[in-house]
């Protein structure tokens, strides 16, 4: 307000700071703040309270009455909670790692002097993350199609196949997985190489100068240079994996025989489908605290070391 | 030599790989559903894109659908805009009560699930009658965390002798913001900007949940509406989901540099 008023006055110059200025400056950084803190206080930190308050209470026939831990009881007992947690733990510990190891190697090939057409190349890695999840699973849901989708085509024609993607459990976990990293590979891989450009060349210098082979070099400079990045990624890509939703929702429904379900396609199944708010609440608050178990894992393993 | 050719052969290859999806994507939205799954696949654009948009425009109200898509992604880009960088500002350029805590409670939004938030915030739209509207869109994610941090970085590298100049002059504080603060920002406000619009653009999850109605529907849910249906037309859904994909594709070649610093900016710095 008293920012409000001074603009309306013409501003006289290098006057000494009066008390009234003083205070505006005292409250320009909450002027400034509080319509971030308001609407993430109404729109997030009220509705996480709220769902906690929501998954302590059953709903029988359209009442919700008050049920203390039984929805987390139930959760514990549910072998459908289970099975999303252990398919989002099979993306989570096989298409993440190859992912990140492949945007490794792409970013040192990136990186490489040898390398020409780099800007091209780099943003044709890194158009897929452009394009919405919902748009990508649909076209792979097309392309992946196994009675005539194009990549059972090509495949076809080089002898192989048909591949039952899609329709059987394996397959329908790969054709995801294959999706995921179509999409995220070349961010992951854009992120690495803006810290290897900013890596010191005197460690490579340093290094050569000692007899150190490319290997040892990628070994010893590259890999702990990359480290706190590689870091981010790895805990960005488990909090997004745990989420899950959009690419099984479009590309399988989350089958064949739930082999594709997630959390996520849980949750909004029973919010949404059958209506089980206090349910779909404590799913959701499974997934956070299993979500804040991981992260503190990953930075308890990889983020103190030099 | 022959390693450089090695390299850049071998890696252009795999561009290829990559960029093939959105080539077929084109191709395939410009054929008929049965033409998408004949043999051989369709490689080359057909002649019916436009019976596809026919298509869309009678099942689900398609002109209507990317108008609600624009308009949310843009009334969202420029609220969400002012809210991170009001934000941003107010925590990398003050020095007040609260200032940490108060940031490391908005950065929790980065690591607690919006999943948490879905049936609380259905419940709330439900009460206040707003299902099936923009705001319902718009609001709740106007405080978004990425954004917030993103513009605090930014600010942190405005010198603050600016600041202090403008203050001399006996600048007001949101005068200082407008006139000493924004302009300088102005990459970094493009990168914030670009950002934004892609998410909401994409966003899926919460849509699904609070528009309900086919003529509120944005592009996503449009295209994932027309999935299991009795005869499910392949495409429409492509042409669909090239009207979803293309135009983000094309203003990411236009707008590149933009692009990866703003996806970057947040990554990278430690």
């Amino acid at each position: 307000m008293t920012a409000l008023a001074e603009r309306a006055g013409a501003p006289p110059v290098h006057r000494a700071p009066s008390r009234r200025r003083w205070r505006g400056a005292r409250l320009a950084p909450y002027l400034f703040t509080a319509p971030a803190l308001l609407l993430f206080a109404a729109f997030k930190l009220y509705p996480i309270a709220w769902a906690f308050w929501l998954s302590l209470f059953k709903t029988d026939g359209g009442l919700q009455t008050f049920a203390g831990a039984a929805n987390y009881r139930r959760l514990v007992a549910d072998p459908l909670f289970w099975s999303a947690l252990g398919n989002t733990g099979i993306i989570l510990v096989v298409q993440v790692p190859l992912m990140l190891a492949l945007a490794i190697g792409l970013a040192v090939a990136l990186d490489s002097p040898l390398l020409r057409f780099k800007g091209f190349i780099r943003l044709g890695f890194f158009m897929p993350m452009v394009t919405g999840l919902v748009a990508y699973g649909l076209l792979f849901a097309i392309l992946l199609n196994p009675q005539s989708g194009l990549v059972n085509w090509v495949l076809g024609l080089a002898g192989i196949g048909p591949v039952p993607w899609l329709t059987h459990g394996l397959w329908a976990r790969v054709a995801v997985g294959l999706a995921l990293t179509w999409h995220y590979t070349g961010y992951n891989a854009v992120i690495y190489l803006a810290r290897l450009q900013a890596l010191p060349q005197d460690h490579y210098d340093a290094a050569a100068v000692d007899g150190a082979g490319a290997w040892q070099r990628f070994r010893h400079v590259t890999l702990p240079g990359l480290r706190p990045v590689v870091l981010l990624t790895l805990v960005m890509s488990t909090i997004g994996t745990l989420q899950l939703f959009d690419e099984p929702y479009v590309m399988t429904h989350g089958g064949p025989d739930n082999s594709t379900m997630t959390l996520g396609l849980y949750l909004y199944a029973n919010g949404f489908k059958f209506f089980d708010f206090g349910y779909a609440s404590a799913i959701a608050y499974a997934l956070t605290v299993i979500i804040g178990i991981l992260g503190l894992v990953q930075f308890k393993f990889l983020g103190d070391r030099p | 030599m022959t390693r450089r050719v090695m390299l850049t052969s071998s890696l252009l290859v795999l561009v290829a790989v990559v960029l093939v999806p959105f080539y077929w994507l084109v191709v395939g939205s410009t054929h008929r559903s049965a033409e998408v799954f004949g043999t051989p696949p369709p490689l080359l654009p057909g002649a019916h894109l436009l019976d596809n948009l026919a298509t869309l425009e009678s099942t689900v109200g398609f002109s209507r659908v990317v108008l609600n898509s624009t308009l949310i992604a843009t009334l969202y880009t420029v609220l969400a805009g002012l809210v991170c960088t009001m934000a941003g500002y107010g925590f990398a350029k003050f020095d007040f009560r609260g200032r940490e805590p108060l940031f490391g409670l908005l950065m929790l939004g980065l690591i607690v699930p919006s999943q948490v938030t879905l049936v609380p915030l259905f419940k709330m739209m439900l009460a206040l009658e707003w299902l099936n509207t923009y705001q319902a869109i718009v609001l709740p994610n106007l405080a978004l965390p990425f954004g917030i941090f993103l513009m605090r970085q930014s600010m942190s590298a405005l010198p603050d002798e600016l600041l202090s100049a403008g203050r001399v002059d006996g600048c007001g504080e949101l005068r200082l913001f407008w006139r000493v603060v924004v302009p300088p920002m102005r990459p970094a406000l493009a990168a914030l900007a670009i950002y934004l619009f892609l998410y909401q653009w994409n966003d899926f999850v919460w849509p699904l949940i609070a528009l309900r109605t086919r003529d509120a529907y944005t592009i996503p849910l449009a295209i994932a509406s027309l999935q299991g249906a009795n005869e499910t037309d392949y495409g429409a859904i492509l042409a669909g989901t090239a009207v979803a994909a293309i135009p983000m594709a094309l203003l990411f070649l236009l707008l590149q540099r933009h692009f990866v610093s703003g996806l970057l900016a947040g990554a990278v710095k430690e």
